[in-house]
């Protein structure tokens, strides 16, 4: 789906532009050069740990910081020179509640629509809406401070969703909530991307990234060290591995010489009868179970296991380092 | 559809809904208004039967000197609150979300500054309460109180500008609050809000003389007393207008950059 306000951007396929972006705090470099290119209508990830750059990088994009060097433009407005622009096109949910924690949530939705110049009635009809939507009628009338965390992030992210900007930034969207509360937040992520919005979250979490994002940027210490596809990324740290447990360890010896054979590769057998196989075609596992049991090898567990994002992160993160100490 | 910059009436509404902000807060937290409720009961008593038998022989005749200058004192105590507010405000979150909104940078600003007045004008109508209570009959009765009422809000609105200042260069509340407080009473104490001029040494003289505070004073003195709207009232208004011009401006940016 096409957002509706897309027909009228100065450049509606690209949501985000960034070049080189640069941020000092003193004399820490907090960001240093992130280029970015972020397509409309998707979920797109920047993956990172604590102080990164993540929050940063968005702060620049949502004209809250001037980059000191670079440049960046939402849908073809630049962050700096057309902000009034810029800031009518996103909405930003902070990483720390963005809400007036002394009012209740209903007043917070009701002022926020009317700076967004919504009228009175208007207002109390969209605050009304969003509660309704993100499950808080109950809790409207109370003040923010008896909310919980869970709470204040979905009222937090009604926030911004009043003008329906068609990029909605959102700052480690997770970090905290219980594992429940969480899958409840990733559907009202993948929601909002169905209504044609296009989302930039930061996380820490890798599943996290490899659930919502179409496409991840890896940063660490201020800069983009790898970008792609959650498939792309996992792929560039290596291919899935084929693990089998032998009933017997004395069958190693013709089950690794079988697997060599059908797979035409070396694979490693660990002395308590587990064989572990590189497996570039998963097609082909129907073949190698056959063959074993062509051979009468009995088999406790097989399982394939493809690398996850916490692997490619170690293995991007780990390779950096090694290059700066080098 | 995509506007540019904000409209003048857009930017006024945003102000009011930021003013409206500011007044919910204090619906929530009422001991907000503690400072402006407590201090002018307490120094117009404490001063009034301190000094009033020193400085101008008895009580009674000391109640046209001291409430003037209990009322411009009080309503600049009132005023350096923003500063803190703001601080206190910027701080927190709901901060980066106004800042992230299409809407007039002094917004938030200006808002704040208005949903004060409800402060001003309780420091306003305790202050003459008292004076009454005590018996402080003004000469300009009570058309005159109106005029000094309207002309006092309207200085604290303009000072409020430089602990807003304060507010938004400083690094915490608890700074914000030292600063304020070392910019208020110099400022209040050396003027001629409590003391006549004409006992002290002839370089503070020259201070109390310039201090907009003691022109504030008099204009007050010579409205409620004499029903005379003199030089001082001018040069209050003036000295007002050339606060918003200096710190209006300077504020917002600062704001904008810093914030």
């Amino acid at each position: 789906m096409i957002h509706p306000i897309s027909s009228s951007l100065r450049n509606s396929r690209l949501a985000v532009e960034a070049v080189g972006l640069v941020k000092y705090f003193g004399e820490n470099k907090a960001v240093d050069g992130v280029t970015l290119n972020i397509e409309a209508g998707r979920i797109y990830g920047v993956l990172g740990p604590n102080g990164a750059g993540k929050t940063t990088t968005i702060s620049m994009l949502s004209t809250l910081l001037r980059p000191d060097a670079g440049h960046a433009s939402i849908f073809g407005y630049d962050t700096v020179r057309e902000a009034h622009i810029v800031r009518q096109l996103i909405g930003l949910t902070g990483q720390y509640a963005s809400v007036d924690e002394k009012l209740s949530a209903t007043e917070n939705l009701f002022l926020f629509s009317r700076l967004l110049g919504l009228s009175r009635a208007e207002a109390k009809k969209k605050s009304a809406g969003l509660l309704e939507s993100f499950g808080l009628t109950e809790a409207a009338k109370r003040p923010l401070s008896k909310f919980s965390g869970g709470m204040r992030r979905r009222l937090d992210l009604a926030a911004s969703l009043i003008a329906q900007p068609p990029l909605i930034f959102l700052d480690e969207p997770t970090t905290g909530l219980d594992p429940r509360t969480r899958l409840q937040m990733w559907d009202t992520i993948r929601q909002l991307v169905g209504s044609g919005s296009t989302v930039l979250l930061t996380t820490q979490y890798l599943d996290e990234a490899d659930q919502l994002a179409d496409r991840i940027a890896v940063i660490d210490t201020g800069r983009v060290i790898a970008e792609g596809t959650p498939a792309e990324l996992k792929a560039s740290v290596g291919v899935a591995a084929l693990e089998l447990q032998l009933r017997s360890a004395a069958q190693a010896q013709t089950a690794s010489e079988t697997i060599r054979h059908m797979l035409r590769v070396e694979c490693h057998v660990s002395p308590e009868g587990r064989i572990t196989a590189p497996l570039a075609d998963p097609g082909l596992i129907t073949d190698v179970l056959l063959a074993l049991r062509n051979h009468h090898i009995d088999l406790l567990e097989v399982s394939v296991k493809s690398p996850t994002l916490d692997e490619v992160f170690m293995a991007i993160t780990g390779k950096e380092k090694q290059k700066v100490y080098a | 559809m995509l506007s540019k910059r904000p409209t003048a009436a857009q930017t006024v509404q945003q102000s009011l809904t930021m003013a409206y902000r500011g007044l919910l807060k204090v619906r929530y937290t009422p001991e907000q208004l503690v400072d402006v409720t407590v201090q002018p009961i307490l120094f117009t008593l404490m001063f009034t039967y301190l000094f009033g038998g020193a400085i101008s022989g008895n009580v009674q005749n000391y109640l046209p000197i001291i409430i003037p200058g209990i009322l411009a004192q009080s309503i600049l105590t009132g005023a350096i609150t923003i500063g803190v507010q703001l601080r206190e405000d910027m701080d927190k979150g709901v901060f980066d979300r106004f800042r992230s909104l299409p809407i007039a940078r002094i917004a938030p600003l200006a808002g704040a500054l208005l949903a004060d007045t409800i402060r001003y004008a309780l420091v306003t109508i305790l202050t003459f309460t008292m004076g009454y209570i005590m018996g402080y009959r003004p000469v300009a009765g009570l058309g005159g109180v109106a005029v000094v009422s309207a002309l006092v809000i309207c200085f604290a609105w303009c000072v409020s500008w430089i602990f807003a200042l304060a507010g938004v260069i400083g690094r915490s509340a608890a700074s914000v609050q030292g600063i304020s407080m070392m910019i208020l009473f110099p400022l209040t104490f050396l003027s001629n809000a409590f003391v006549p001029v004409n006992t002290l040494p002839s370089g503070l003289r020259w201070f109390v003389q310039y201090n907009p505070v003691s022109h504030l004073v008099t204009a007050i003195r010579e409205l409620l007393n004499q029903k005379v709207i003199g030089t001082d009232f001018w040069l209050t208004i003036v000295g007002g207008a050339v606060i918003l011009l200096v710190f209006i401006p300077l504020t917002v940016r600062t704001y904008m950059r810093k914030a």
